[in-house]
């Protein structure tokens, strides 16, 4: 009944605020108010104003601006970490979901282990190994993030493998490679958009968090994580200093998880 | 019977590939130990002096062999910052963990079951617009947020509690418990909302269908059929949800304890990270693996319980 209405209003609200994202992003690559790392004293802890309009930090940073970088440095990881998620997650998902046997088994059953441990903890293990910094960031996230998509992609082509048109390509003779690539995969495309949008919402999560723990940027570079553990020291003060990067965390949230729910299949 | 020892025996090979995995993989890392631990002073023979005292010189399998040795016995070896032993460094903090972990999912249970079967018992009404609205709000909250929210309010504006005046709960458990309550509602506050979302969506599938139409014409009440019909099965997908939540709650509970400065696992965890400290980051991580898969095992069995259909 309303139901309709219900994912239109969640896909507009959605659109918009990961819009305002994008935008943010593209302004944090491309030109931001003032330097984000450039620190200005006179300005300590200055508040709202039209100069600063999200603030100043303890060095006299503008807020603001640091946070256009933290969006970007964000959306650049998350986009990294689901990327791997869904390249690697397709590989192993067509191989096990389309050839099965002894492959299928093994691997699903460390994909499952793997998949019933918190992404945060696996992360924290792979920093563990190789040591604090965006790059390791990239790779622990995307490391965490494959088994879902793998999951995922498996149970779409193990259904798709025994529709009828499938056998009949086979009959033609068609190999498997082209079998994979040119009758399975273009019909995942529904079903690992909604994935996508919902691996994004949880990139951002864990970025957020991982840069929390001070794992991932270092100081002084901006991050919305590394903002808020930074800002905690002076919350009573200057509550705004957290308030903000929180916020555009939320934001972001947000966005992808509404997109993703108006846009996932109806069932 | 015959279930739940297969399960236990899954239960051991798991555990035993995770600490396989994360011993190889800490075996495996260029930097040694000893070279981080002598800094500036170090030699190649003073190196090779502690890599022999610490045992870092014999082969790797013999090392692993003697390592889950000891675990079985309770011993995680030694620290290498703090040189005292693992198990005794780590016993005080695994109980504050704990604390904060199990008290974050009795919040999570407590509220979120009135609040989901009030919210879903509503769904026709006006009210259900901003129930979604601010439970999808809430949901989107990372939890290290909330938390900032949660000192801002109690102790800024309510001065409930002093954010950092954690006392332990060997000297008041009483104090200690009105201190940890605050982090643990921050861990479930997104937690709430999600079962309460799924609580609701679950309630309005299972009313669609055909049963209930024929509750109903039998001439029972909604709310008779509402409880004793719909809410029984919409309830099992919860029960699977609160499972795997357990597992969040326990990794979501290491990033917490840092906001509100709760001497737990977290905070070690990072400091033995950071200060390349392997032993006690091995064994953190296998004891939280270890709550993971034993918190699985407990849904597994209750699953059964709630739903006598399932079969293995």
């Amino acid at each position: 009944m309303d139901n309709s209405k219900n994912k239109k209003i969640k896909f507009i609200v959605g659109l918009t605020l990961v819009g305002i994202i994008f935008l943010m992003m593209i302004a944090g690559i491309f030109c931001t108010p003032y330097d984000p790392l450039a620190m200005d004293m006179s300005a300590k802890f200055a508040g709202v104003s039209f100069k600063h309009i999200m603030g100043c930090d303890n060095f006299g940073r503008d807020i603001f601006s640091r946070v256009l970088v933290g969006v970007r440095e964000t959306m650049f990881v998350s986009a990294t970490v689901v990327f791997i998620g869904t390249f690697v997650g397709i590989i192993i998902g067509t191989v096990t979901g389309y050839f099965g046997g002894w492959v299928d088994e093994i691997l699903m059953r460390i994909n499952d282990a793997v998949l019933a441990f918190p992404s945060v903890l696996l992360a924290l293990l792979v920093i563990g190994v190789l040591g604090g910094g965006t790059h390791s960031l990239i790779i622990a996230l995307g490391i965490a993030f494959v088994p879902s998509f793998a999951r995922i992609v498996r149970g779409e082509v193990l259904r798709i493998r025994n529709l009828d048109y499938i056998q009949c390509v086979r009959l033609y003779g068609a190999s498997h490679l082209r079998i994979i690539v040119v009758h399975i995969l273009p019909n995942l495309r529904t079903v690992l958009l909604s994935s996508v949008l919902i691996g994004f919402n949880n990139a951002v999560l864990a970025e957020a968090g991982m840069n929390y723990l001070g794992m991932g940027t270092q100081p002084p570079n901006p991050s919305l994580g590394l903002m808020l553990s930074e800002a905690q020291s002076v919350i009573f003060t200057n509550p705004w200093n957290a308030i903000f990067p929180g916020l555009v965390i939320v934001m972001m949230i947000l966005g992808f998880s509404l997109l993703s729910d108006a846009l996932e299949k109806k069932s | 019977m015959k279930y739940v020892l297969k399960k236990i025996g899954t239960l051991i090979l798991t555990l035993l590939a995770v600490s396989a995995l994360v011993f190889f993989a800490f075996s495996f890392i260029p930097a040694s130990p000893a070279l981080s631990k002598l800094g500036t002073e170090a030699t190649a023979e003073k190196i090779a002096e502690l890599n022999h005292q610490m045992g870092l010189d014999r082969p790797v399998l013999v090392r692993f062999g003697e390592w889950v040795a000891g675990i079985v016995h309770g011993d995680f070896g030694i620290s290498y910052s703090y040189n005292t032993p693992v198990t005794q460094l780590l016993s005080e903090k695994i109980a504050v963990t704990m604390l904060l972990s199990v008290m974050a999912i009795l919040i999570t249970v407590i509220l979120s079951f009135p609040l989901g079967i009030y919210v879903a018992r509503k769904s026709d009404s006006k009210l259900d617009v901003f129930f979604t609205t601010v439970n999808q709000m809430i949901m989107s909250i990372p939890s290290f947020f909330s938390g900032i929210l949660i000192t801002l309010i109690f102790g800024l504006i309510l001065h409930v509690f002093t954010p950092g005046a954690y006392v332990s709960y060997k000297r008041d458990f009483f104090k200690c418990m009105a201190y940890l309550i605050f982090p643990a509602f921050s861990i479930a506050l997104p937690k709430i909302s999600m079962v309460v979302k799924l609580l609701k969506d679950t309630a309005l599938k299972e009313a669609d269908k055909d049963y209930v139409r024929t509750a109903y014409s039998r001439g029972n009440r909604t709310k008779a059929v509402f409880y004793k019909h719909v809410l029984k099965n919409a309830i099992i997908p919860v029960i699977t949800f609160l499972g795997m939540t357990f597992a969040d709650i326990i990794a979501g509970s290491i990033i917490v304890e840092q906001v509100f400065g709760v001497p737990g696992l977290g905070r070690i965890l990072l400091t033995s990270i950071s200060g390349r400290d392997y032993p006690v980051v091995e064994a953190i991580i296998l004891l939280l693996a270890t709550a993971v898969v034993v918190s699985n095992l407990i849904v597994d069995l209750l699953y059964k319980k709630f739903d006598p259909r399932i079969h293995v």
